[in-house]
């Protein structure tokens, strides 16, 4: 398994991606500038503020030249998975349904939180049972998650805040949602930064492990 | 300002008379307006320390660990393994108090950019702040933008805040405090400094266009006294931009990593006037610089104008002409401007050209060496320079009633409010988050470290207004012993000195005293003072704050896993406390609460608190102990409250004393451990005061309160205050 880890300038989880992918398999930093993905067979689009977010986050870095690649390499079937920023980037994209808007709070919140596997059935939550319980931090300002009545399937949420822990305002504790495809998939938390008990948690790495038993 | 007098142009930008005749015997003729310009800003307290240079000079600097000192960008010890720890702090406190979110947000950005001058990559942002009372609507407009500032920056660049302070007192209402400090990692051989070399080499502006931003901001605003026309100074606080910074980060490291940079510096206060002076000081060269050539914002900017702008993400870089071409390459693949504006020149003139024009020529040993230092005239006051707080609790009040107040006191209560609003895990390093232990631990391993980094950033203003050495004593004990309590040894010190007006004999008594202190516990403590900023004139029409030295220290631990939380770990632990502890009402919370602010502390001896402190290191690196938690605002009773709050738990504590002295008296040297019986046994003089368990916090004969009710009052009250 190969990982491509997207970096666009202003990113600033990329490298933690890159080293959480590398506990599971092989991967490289992709340049937004390039339009080429090479020999990878998942894609990690990372957390940070792409090009500042000065405009809304995530809607600078769809149009990137790597965004056109990963967008063709999505429609193909190929996983694509991506972290807080990187969940913004998939919507604006229109690889997933929805959207995040800012939190109730209109703060930005760091904090741990618990979330509920909803659905196993994706790439990356394979190795998961329903109703598992992982503890990885979120850490964003635009983090409510919003999909109009009738857009997102039950079945295409994967992952929900646990009760009593949503730290947005999110709808119905939405965390992390695929397409209808199952092949991409977006989520607030950061899993790159629950792989190590040392810094809180490992919970995280099971979405890289599911990833990685992706047949190359 | 009227009279004729008084228009000269010279002391309009606050230079004195006789300073000024001093830059016209170096020139050999008077200055022209941009020269002025120039001068006024370099001889400004803010960047020529003219009152507190003399003082600085008895801090120790010098330290077995030591690797770069005083004098660069920011100070460098040595973090083992061939890695190098830059760190520095610097306060940005005039601008913070007239538009807080952009002043706390360029104060992260300028002290970010002086850690990656000198080739460090920043790890982790501190950061300490005072305000006024919360019930003042002026203070939570402050905090709370302030706050909003530096998460705003920290977070969108990518840096973890991992830790730092908030006091809330009255004499910080009109002039707050916002003091920001990063650390940095290196490889040894990766560190650059910021002299500037080699005749003909090119010096090349990186970062930012240069705008009308800024102009006189941090040096004119943090050079006087801030008044009521502080509001229309807003134009001049600088703007940031932290997509920009992120950029220029990753660019010059990368630049750095390739050897193609012969000197790196940071624009920070009066802009390309500082730096490239300051550069070619170092260098013992002259430069020549273009002022045309520099990017503008605004077309139609005066070339002075241009010279000390403090446009915010901005670098200055000198290379050598055969790298210049590979050097703009990478600066355009990162999109970050690079624009050569000027050559090294053997001259040892900054010389000012606009065009072909010369529009400025100035000896560089006058803009930096030559600077006029000026004597304090300390005297000690005979009146109370402060006047008490208002009374806030009862004299009569129980023990579990002053409990519940000092919990709810902003000053004790949770920050978690402040804490969440910034990324403290970014960079994968972070073993211990705000909260949860006294200092912040940040592993090497992805720097290809073996051991782990602890941080904290300690002050305690009204205790220093009590006692300006004592008070300073003990704001360098509490940084060494949060280090302690994660098992770090102290490897350097970084201090911001906040305080007022020098040049009135009681702020100057408070400042030498409080720098007497300072050198006094970190020669005890062997440790060195690497670097500072100190920021006076913070006062306005209601009187100077409390005199504030801010240190933060920087150590190393041996193994981040084991470092002990604050959190109490599991029923049946032992509990107990290490000293040497003598804990007293003078200047404690609780004397703030009744009303009363005190003309003196209790002396401390220093040798005892050092020999402790290593005692503690090394019990602590044993590895047995999941809990300690040093005794600082609020005392014993508030410390076990806390140590009960974070670990979910209760505890039964049997003290020989009861009274408001041994359970709200503060003082150096108190720590609480707990751990199996057998591993607390193991502590060299600790004395077993009780045992983890059950849902409340019960002292025998004083106290009783659920752990809920704690966790209640000490989470909700700052949130109750901004609601």
């Amino acid at each position: 398994m190969r990982f491509g880890v997207v970096r666009f300038p202003g990113s600033c989880d990329e490298v933690d991606a890159l080293r959480a992918c590398r506990r599971f398999g092989d991967a490289e930093l992709l340049w937004h500038g390039d339009r080429d993905l090479g020999a990878i067979d998942a894609v990690v689009v990372p957390g940070g503020f792409s090009y500042g977010d000065y405009l809304r986050a995530g809607a600078i870095a769809r149009f990137s030249p790597m965004m056109e690649a990963v967008i063709e390499f999505a429609g193909d079937g190929g996983p694509v998975f991506g972290i807080c920023n990187g969940f913004q980037v998939l919507c604006e994209a229109g690889l997933l349904p929805g959207a995040l808007l800012p939190n109730d709070s209109l703060r930005f919140v760091c904090r741990q939180v618990e979330v509920v596997v909803e659905a196993t059935d994706t790439p990356f939550t394979r190795t998961c049972e329903r109703g598992d319980l992982l503890s990885i931090p979120v850490k964003h300002t635009t983090g409510r998650y919003f999909a109009p009545p009738g857009t997102l399937p039950e079945d295409q949420v994967v992952l929900r805040y646990a009760p009593g822990q949503n730290p947005n305002g999110a709808m119905d504790d939405v965390a992390g949602v695929c397409n209808a495809a199952r092949n991409v998939m977006g989520l607030m938390p950061h899993p790159e930064h629950a792989v190590d008990p040392l810094t809180g948690s490992a919970d995280g790495g099971r979405l890289f492990e599911s990833l990685a038993m992706v047949p190359a | 300002m009227s009279g004729a007098a008084s228009a000269a142009p010279h002391r309009e930008l606050g230079l004195t008379d006789s300073e000024y005749e001093g830059i016209c015997a170096q020139l050999g003729r008077e200055p022209n307006a941009l020269e002025l310009a120039v001068f006024s800003l370099m001889w400004s307290e803010h960047c020529a320390y003219k009152h507190s240079k003399k003082l600085l000079r008895l801090l120790p600097a010098e330290g077995p660990h030591l690797l770069m000192g005083p004098g660069e960008n920011a100070g460098v010890v040595d973090g083992g393994d061939g890695l190098a720890v830059a760190f520095k702090v610097e306060s940005h406190n005039h601008p913070s108090a007239v538009e807080p979110f952009q002043g706390a947000a360029t104060g992260v950005g300028g002290i970010l950019r002086d850690i990656f001058a000198v080739g460090a990559r920043p790890i982790a942002v501190l950061d300490s702040l005072r305000f006024g009372e919360l019930d003042s609507a002026r203070s939570r407009y402050l905090f709370e933008g302030a706050v909003k500032g530096i998460g705003h920056y920290g977070n969108s660049v990518g840096v973890p805040t991992v830790g730092g302070e908030v006091q809330f007192e009255q004499p910080y209402e009109q002039n707050c405090l916002v003091n920001a400090m990063c650390v940095g990692i290196a490889r040894h051989e990766a560190l650059v400094r910021s002299a500037a070399a080699g005749v003909g080499n090119q010096l090349v502006l990186l970062g930012a266009r240069t705008g009308r931003d800024g102009i006189g901001g941090a040096s004119v605003l943090a050079s006087a006294e801030l008044s009521d026309e502080a509001a229309s100074k807003r134009p001049s606080v600088q703007i940031g931009d932290p997509f920009e910074e992120s950029r220029l980060v990753e660019c010059c490291l990368e630049l750095l990593e390739r050897g193609l940079l012969r000197a790196l510096q940071d624009l920070g206060a009066a802009g390309l006037s500082s730096s490239s002076s300051e550069m070619a000081s170092k260098g013992g060269v002259g430069l020549d610089i273009d002022v045309s050539r520099v990017p503008l914002r605004e077309a139609d900017m005066e070339p002075f104008e241009i010279m000390i702008s403090e446009s915010q993400e901005r670098m200055l870089c000198v290379v050598d002409p055969a790298s210049l071409d590979a050097v703009l390459e990478l600066c355009a693949r990162w999109e970050v401007r690079a624009t050569p504006i000027g050559v090294v020149t053997d001259s040892g003139r900054l010389r000012v050209l606009e065009g072909d024009e010369v529009v400025g020529d100035m000896p560089v040993s006058a803009l930096v060496d030559d600077v006029p230092l000026y004597d304090l005239e300390p005297a000690e006051p005979g009146l109370p320079v402060y006047g008490d707080p208002p009374a806030r609790i009862a004299s009569d009040a129980s023990g579990g009633e002053t409990l519940l107040a000092l919990l709810g006191s902003a000053n004790v209560a949770s920050k978690r409010t402040v804490f969440e609003q910034y990324d403290s895990i970014v960079g994968s390093r972070t073993a211990r988050r705000p909260g949860t232990a006294d200092a912040a631990v940040l592993m090497l391993g992805p720097d290809g470290g073996s051991r782990a980094l602890a941080v904290s950033i300690d002050g305690n203003g009204r205790r220093v207004a009590c006692d300006p050495y004592t008070g300073t004593v003990e704001a360098v004990l509490e940084c060494a012993r949060n280090l302690a309590c994660v098992g770090a040894e102290p490897l350097g010190l970084t201090n911001c000195l906040n305080f007022g007006n020098p040049e009135k004999p009681h702020i100057a008594w408070q400042l030498v005293r409080a720098v007497e202190g300072l050198r006094d516990a970190c020669l005890t403590l062997g440790v060195p003072v690497v670097g500072g900023n100190v920021s006076l004139y913070n006062e306005g029409a209601d009187g100077p704050i409390y005199p504030t030295p801010i240190v933060g220290m920087v150590g190393r631990l041996p193994e981040p896993g084991s470092a002990p939380r604050v959190g109490f770990a599991a029923a049946g632990h032992a509990v107990a406390l290490v000293g040497p502890f003598a804990p007293a009402l003078e200047g404690s919370e609780l004397e703030k609460l009744r009303g009363g602010l005190a003309g003196g502390l209790p002396p401390v001896d220093l040798v005892k608190q050092a020999a402790a402190l290593a005692t503690l290191r090394d019990v602590v690196r044993s590895g047995d102990l999941p809990s300690a938690h040093d005794i600082s605002e609020g005392g014993l009773a508030c410390a076990l409250a806390e140590c009960c709050i974070e670990g979910g738990i209760g505890a039964r504590v049997e003290l020989h004393a009861v009274d408001d002295a041994a359970l709200f008296g503060e003082g150096p040297g108190g720590v609480i451990v707990a751990g199996s019986p057998a591993a607390v046994a193991a502590v060299p003089g600790a004395v077993v005061i009780g045992e983890v368990g059950g849902d409340s916090l019960e002292i025998a004969g004083a106290l009783s309160l659920p752990v809920e009710r704690l966790r209640e009052v000490y989470e909700g009250a700052i949130p109750a205050a901004l609601a």
